[in-house]
């Protein structure tokens, strides 16, 4: 399929939106100003005005922006305090953090021209590993040596518990593993199907069967697009939850 | 540096070939990919980090203080009404109450005032009935009493009436009338 279109001069290059560019120079080492540190700062610039500015006023009757604020703490708030329990609340500050850099990742990567921070697999398998570090330490700093015991299923019969402990070791190495990849892969994977539809928009001024592939193409950019305004918003919701999730079972290792 | 355009360019060309399965998971094991250019991790994770700790401050020491400070004023502010109303509602009930209570109060009053009046009346009536019974029995004292002397009084005249005409009889048949048998002879036949 790639090599007929190709053939009548279309260009595929789904992947290159998710290119790190150095934006002055060519030089790429550790503190190049690159796209990256340009939509982290947009990111970062976001997240202060929405909860430093649009909470300046402090009003018991809030507006548009403070509501959106208040919306955002008060979701994730319940969320940590469900699923962590109250004593996870300790930890709210860090995992609405990850939420907030997540999520305004997510959305500003759909602005078309952006580059989506959280499609690269560096981005989010730091933040999946600071979750494991911290939760790993957060459960062996409170519950000691207990803290084996999420491994050890003592409801299951014995002859089996050593099975089990086997593979409740793996799946938890595996965490962040899985943690990282599914946001990432989720994010690359929409972007890349948009710009494959999007190099089968201006088939129209190539071929005649372009009158029926262009108006198909834009209408799948657009149900993509409207997909994607969804899986960016829920996979920072799985994200967190996730977190929240580990943490409980850092905090209360029973099962 | 020139390594890594032609790494970029070599992915885009590996990902040429499997559009269909764009899909992340399948491609990651090309080598190319940007994600995969190791040589940007460095940096990526320099900003990434940098990114994290200014939003971990701003949030931490600023915004989520802020709101939560907001959330728990407007929460005092709502258990505070609460509290009015309900302080309000047990007022209003208090006041019901009173009301009731004083509605109660007159009804009982009333009744007794009534209950007073009704054995007023009653005794008022009481004393009529027997000063009018009382009047009733010498009124017909004395009516018995003249029919009595209106009787007496008839008797003695037909017992006059009958001497005379005893006395009238006798004489009309030659007889000289005994004055002491006639009325003798009228006071037996009137006894009779």
């Amino acid at each position: 399929m790639a090599g007929e279109a190709e053939g009548q001069g279309l260009s595929f290059h789904p992947m290159d939106q998710f290119a790190v560019k150095p934006l002055f120079g060519d030089a790429l080492n550790l503190t190049t100003v690159t796209n990256v540190t340009l939509w982290m700062a947009i990111a970062v610039l976001c997240i202060f005005v929405l909860f430093v500015l649009g909470t300046a006023r402090r009003a018991v009757v809030p507006g548009r922006m403070q509501s959106v604020a208040e919306l955002a703490y008060g979701f994730v708030h319940k969320m940590v305090e469900e699923v962590s329990g109250h004593d996870g609340l300790r930890y709210f500050p860090y995992i609405f953090t990850l939420f907030c850099f997540i999520v305004f990742s997510n959305f500003l990567g759909l602005i078309p021209g952006a580059l989506t921070l959280t499609s690269h697999i560096a981005v989010t398998g730091v933040m999946a590993v600071l979750v494991f570090l911290s939760v790993t330490i957060i459960g062996f700093v409170k519950n000691g040596t207990q803290f084996l015991g999420l491994f050890w299923v003592s409801s299951a019969p014995l002859a089996l518990r050593p099975i089990l402990a086997v593979i409740e070791l793996i799946s938890y190495f595996v965490r962040p593993v899985s943690h990282s990849v599914r946001l990432a892969g989720n994010m690359m994977a929409g972007h890349a199907v948009i710009k494959v539809f999007a190099a089968f928009a201006p088939l129209i001024l190539m071929s005649g069967i372009g009158i029926a592939v262009t108006p198909l193409s834009i209408l799948a950019i657009t149900a993509m697009y409207a997909l994607e305004l969804l899986v960016a918003f829920i996979q920072a919701y799985v994200f967190t939850i996730l977190t929240c999730v580990y943490l409980k079972d850092a905090l209360h290792p029973g099962h | 540096m020139s390594n890594t355009t032609t790494a970029l360019s070599t992915a885009t060309d590996a990902a040429q070939g499997q559009v269909t399965e764009a899909a992340g998971h399948a491609a990651a094991g090309t080598p190319g990919m940007p994600q995969l250019d190791f040589a940007t991790f460095p940096n990526q994770i320099f900003w990434l980090v940098v990114a994290l700790v200014v939003i971990y401050v701003i949030l931490s020491r600023v915004a989520l203080p802020r709101i939560g400070g907001i959330l728990a004023d407007r929460q005092g502010r709502i258990t505070g009404d609460l509290e009015m109303a309900e302080k309000l509602k047990a007022k209003a009930a208090e006041a019901e109450a009173a009301y009731n209570q004083a509605l109660v109060d007159a009804r009982a009053e009333a009744a007794k005032i009534v209950a007073a009046t009704r054995a007023d009346i009653q005794a008022d009536l009481d004393k009529a009935v027997a000063k009018a019974d009382a009047e009733i029995g010498a009124r017909a004292a004395e009516s018995a009493r003249r029919i009595e002397e209106i009787r007496a009084g008839a008797v003695t005249a037909v017992a006059e009436v009958a001497r005379d005409t005893a006395k009238a009889i006798v004489a009309a048949l030659g007889g000289t009338a005994d004055e002491k048998a006639v009325a003798a002879a009228v006071a037996d036949r009137m006894k009779g």
